[in-house]
């Protein structure tokens, strides 16, 4: 890690192909500032992304990474901080991505609380495949698949992972770049699984979920008297489903990473150019 | 009566019967026997039949036979489940005051020795202890030295308490004393002891051993018979080397893990069993794609579906084959014993690494459940060699870097083996996808660049045909005009019948195979012999089919893999080539 790192350092000199004016050029400009900032470079920094416009956030950042298959981020996230618990590990992805075909790994991946950041582009709508309904999509929104709308409540992620026992569950807005980049900061910072939600317009497929109808709704928490180490306070706002909040929503200062428990420390990489000393002990057992 | 001696105890799920059998195996193993164990079980936690059985012998056993000579029966179901396997010197032990077992039939001439194991566990401290006044009574009637039976009671119950063993030992000695005093007869059988020194373990176990041995430090996997005992071996083994397990939430989960942990630079795995392999193959092709290395092992029992996951089969063959959209490279082990199912872990590591690769190493529920006696050096450690391929480091990695200081992770090498960074390497720093990518890892869709990546992954298994001995093991008479060839667990019993077809004068050359890809060219052989039987646990002969596709004349062949479909003239020059004999370039060039 070197004190002098920029975060265009965390660029790739690949162009960017998400249209004009979409949400996740904010969010990756977001990531890239809060993994300078808190003293990481590309050398030690693995980003995991899904499938998706969201996913392809690891081609157009320089740093060690996997774009792998939809929904299955977060495992790969998992695999590479307990096998290396020395990198720095952020998982991207969409609302899609997290929430519907990789939503058990969600669950699972806060309830383990291991030591990365997780950031979801939560654009309300499936964009690379030109439009359909998202788990977060309203339930009167309608789409080329479901043109009276989907007919059910979007998922709440922020509740979800709270009844999960989440540590770290955030929002923030891509628009807002200063507050999103504190926030993923943040996120980072903490100390064990740090889930943000990020709202990241689509500006070619919703026109429900733009840019002005966050501008206009969102409340900045940094703004209000909310503890976020407050569990149930947390969970009343979370709650509270016609509310958009930004900012920490819920943050447990006590958390203790899972690799910590477990006692994982070193690297996995170094492995003696044999069986390791004493494996004949393993054969011994079996008298 | 011959040495030779099998065994059984057999009751309901939930009776004790996989510990008891264990302690008995333990106990003849420590006698210097040799022992080969196999269990008849059902996909049920308590009640339904079970069984243990123990083959024994003081040369080498590698198979099970049609033949019980002793049988501790817990219930009378016991009795009918192995009735055509009694013969008239068989001796069944059972207890006649229960009340379920005071009307047994006997089958045949079988001798039937009454022995009240619940009353006499009872005088000895507890009625749990019944199974264990059985291994008594069978120590008396196989009269082999109770002594022995003590380890093996220390070895279960030791951690329970001295006083626990030694009121075990203390059953064993009632069932014993019983036998003498009540059946004052010779049986006829005799166990007798040697100074030989063995271990007892199974195929999970040997994998699991293997993987460690072999630099294993991750495992992911979800529990599924019969592939769970892999996972519960190395869990807190590997700890003690720096590893982990982790009981991931699916099979999906589990094999992103284990991806995960191997981009960071571990030798890592997963197990599981067929219905597994099915959830994990999307990520398989990633794995290929992205050029980890990976170990993937499949312990395949009945399929499809749900099939019957406590029964035999080997039917994943074309899965672990063929398995997955799209054309990946792969290597598929399979080994044939269960002291291969330790070395083939080691080599599947080496491989995967060496190649950037995935692996299948695949072995089935019979090899997994079977334990059988090894000499300790069977698994010597100091034989064990670790080869990580291509692996670069701060010192060397500037010769993989293109003119502007990117890493190039997927560099098209002649062998086709690119650079590998483990992340946390100065300058290292790249991406990977299971999308077509270029040398830096990049999405592309450029036709070139394509048909460059595709042949340079391929280029791999060129490399390694020249590089590895994918061999097979031979047995029996080398010029017979007969020909068996066999995969998986098959060889024990194999190599036994080999006897058996000798004393009825058939010559008969047997070949055992443990490549499934790259696997051994058998061209020659198939076509010198007269008669060629493949011997596997499936319904259609999946590696009967391989082995006849490859004796087949080769067809020409046009490919194209661009990502662009045939056009009309260009099909017709490439015929018009081929036709002319200068084949050389067999895949359309890309545009």
């Amino acid at each position: 890690m070197s004190s002098d790192v920029r975060f265009t350092d965390f660029k790739s000199d690949k162009q960017p192909t998400w249209c004009p004016g979409c949400g996740d050029f904010g969010t990756m400009n977001g990531m890239m500032k809060a993994l300078a900032e808190t003293g990481n470079d590309p050398d030690n920094t693995f980003v995991v992304a899904g499938i998706g416009c969201s996913g392809k956030i690891g081609t157009y950042m320089h740093s060690y990474a996997l774009h792998g298959v939809h929904g299955r981020a977060l495992p790969v996230g998992i695999g590479v901080k307990m096998a290396n618990p020395e990198l720095e590990v952020m998982v991207a992805g969409g609302d899609g991505d997290g929430y519907s075909i990789g939503a058990g790994h969600f669950i699972h991946a806060v309830r383990r609380n291991v030591d990365m950041s997780y950031v979801v582009m939560d654009n309300r709508i499936y964009g690379l495949t030109k439009g359909q309904a998202s788990p977060t999509s309203r339930q009167d929104f309608e789409t080329a698949t479901t043109p009276e709308g989907p007919g059910q409540p979007p998922v709440n992620p922020k509740a979800l992972a709270l009844a999960a026992g989440a540590t770290f569950i955030a929002q923030s807005f891509s628009s807002n770049s200063q507050r999103h980049a504190e926030i993923v900061q943040q996120a980072i910072e903490h100390d064990g699984f740090g889930f943000v939600n990020v709202y990241s317009p689509c500006v070619t497929f919703n026109d429900v979920d733009t840019y002005d109808y966050f501008r206009d709704t969102i409340v900045d928490l940094d703004e209000t008297d909310h503890d976020a180490q407050n569990r149930d306070q947390a969970k009343d706002k979370i709650l509270e489903s016609d509310k958009e909040y930004m900012g920490v929503l819920y943050q447990d200062e006590d958390s203790v990473p899972f690799e910590e428990r477990e006692g994982i420390e070193a690297p996995m990489n170094d492995i003696p150019d044999g069986a390791p000393e004493g494996a004949m002990d393993l054969v011994r057992e079996f008298y | 009566m011959p040495d030779d001696l099998n065994w059984a105890i057999g009751g309901e799920a939930g009776d004790g019967i996989d510990s008891t059998g264990k302690i008995f195996a333990q106990a003849l193993s420590r006698a210097g026997r040799h022992v080969f164990t196999s269990k008849d079980f059902a996909s049920r936690i308590r009640g339904g039949y079970t069984a243990y059985k123990v083959r024994t012998a003081v040369d080498r056993v590698e198979s099970v036979v049609d033949r019980l000579d002793i049988l501790i029966a817990l219930t009378e179901r016991t009795i009918h489940e192995n009735e055509d396997e009694l013969h008239d010197d068989s001796v069944i032990i059972y207890d006649g005051e229960r009340t379920t077992m005071q009307d047994v039939e006997v089958p045949g001439d079988a001798t039937a020795l009454e022995v009240p194991l619940k009353r006499l566990a009872e005088d000895a401290g507890g009625a749990i202890m019944l199974n264990v006044v059985a291994l008594g009574a069978a120590c008396e009637v196989t009269n082999f030295p109770i002594e022995n039976l003590d380890e093996s009671l220390q070895k279960r119950f030791g951690d329970k308490g001295e006083a626990i063993v030694e009121n075990n030992k203390k059953a064993a000695r009632k069932g014993r004393d019983y036998v003498r005093e009540e059946y004052d007869e010779e049986f006829g059988y005799e166990l007798e002891t040697t100074d030989a020194d063995y271990v007892l373990l199974n195929g999970d176990e040997a994998i699991g051993m293997g993987a460690i041995a072999g630099g294993c430090r991750f495992y992911a996997g979800y529990p599924i018979t019969p592939a769970t005992d892999v996972m519960e071996y190395m869990t807190g083994r590997v700890d003690q080397f720096g590893g982990k397990v982790v009981q991931a939430e699916d099979e999906l989960a589990a094999i992103n893990m284990a991806l995960g942990a191997a981009r960071a630079g571990a030798r890592s795995m997963t197990a599981t069993s067929g219905p597994g392999i099915d959830l994990m193959t999307e990520t398989f092709g990633l794995v290929a794609t992205s050029e980890t290395p990976l170990v993937i092992c499949d312990v395949m029992r009945s399929g499809p579906s749900t099939g019957m996951p406590t029964k035999q089969e080997q039917g994943d063959l074309n899965m672990t084959l063929y398995g997955g959209h799209g054309e990946i490279p792969r290597f598929v082990l399979a080994p044939t014993t269960i002291s291969e199912c330790f070395w083939k872990t080691v080599e599947a590591f080496n491989l995967a690494e060496k190649y950037q690769t995935p692996v299948y190493l695949v072995s089935d529920l019979a090899l997994a459940v079977t334990e059988q006696t090894f000499s300790p050096e069977t698994f010597d450690m100091d034989e064990v060699e670790i080869e990580r391929g291509k692996v670069v480091d701060e010192n060397d990695i500037d010769a993989w870097l293109d003119e502007k200081g990117r890493f190039q992770a997927h560099f098209p090498a002649a062998d086709g083996i690119s650079p590998r960074a483990f992340p946390g390497t100065t300058d290292g720093a790249h991406m990977t996808t299971g999308l077509e990518h270029d040398e830096l890892g990049r999405r592309t869709e450029d036709t070139e660049v394509r048909v460059e990546q595709v042949d340079k992954r391929q280029r791999k298994v060129e490399t390694a045909k020249e590089e590895e001995d994918f061999d097979y093991r031979e047995f029996g008479d080398a010029d017979a005009d007969t020909l068996v060839i066999s995969w998986g667990s098959n060889e024990g019993a194999m190599r036994e019948a080999l006897g058996f077809l000798d004393e009825d004068g058939h010559d008969v050359r047997f070949i055992s195979v443990p490549y499934i890809f790259p696997r051994p060219d058998l061209t020659e052989e198939v076509e010198s012999a007269d008669d060629v039987i493949v011997v596997e646990c499936n319904a259609t002969g999946q590696f009967a089919d391989v082995i006849e596709h490859d004796v087949l004349e080769r067809v020409e062949r046009i490919n194209k893999y661009t990502g662009v479909r045939f056009k009309a003239d260009e099909l017709a020059d490439e015929i018009k080539q081929t036709l002319a004999g200068d084949a050389g370039t067999q895949e359309v060039e890309a545009e």
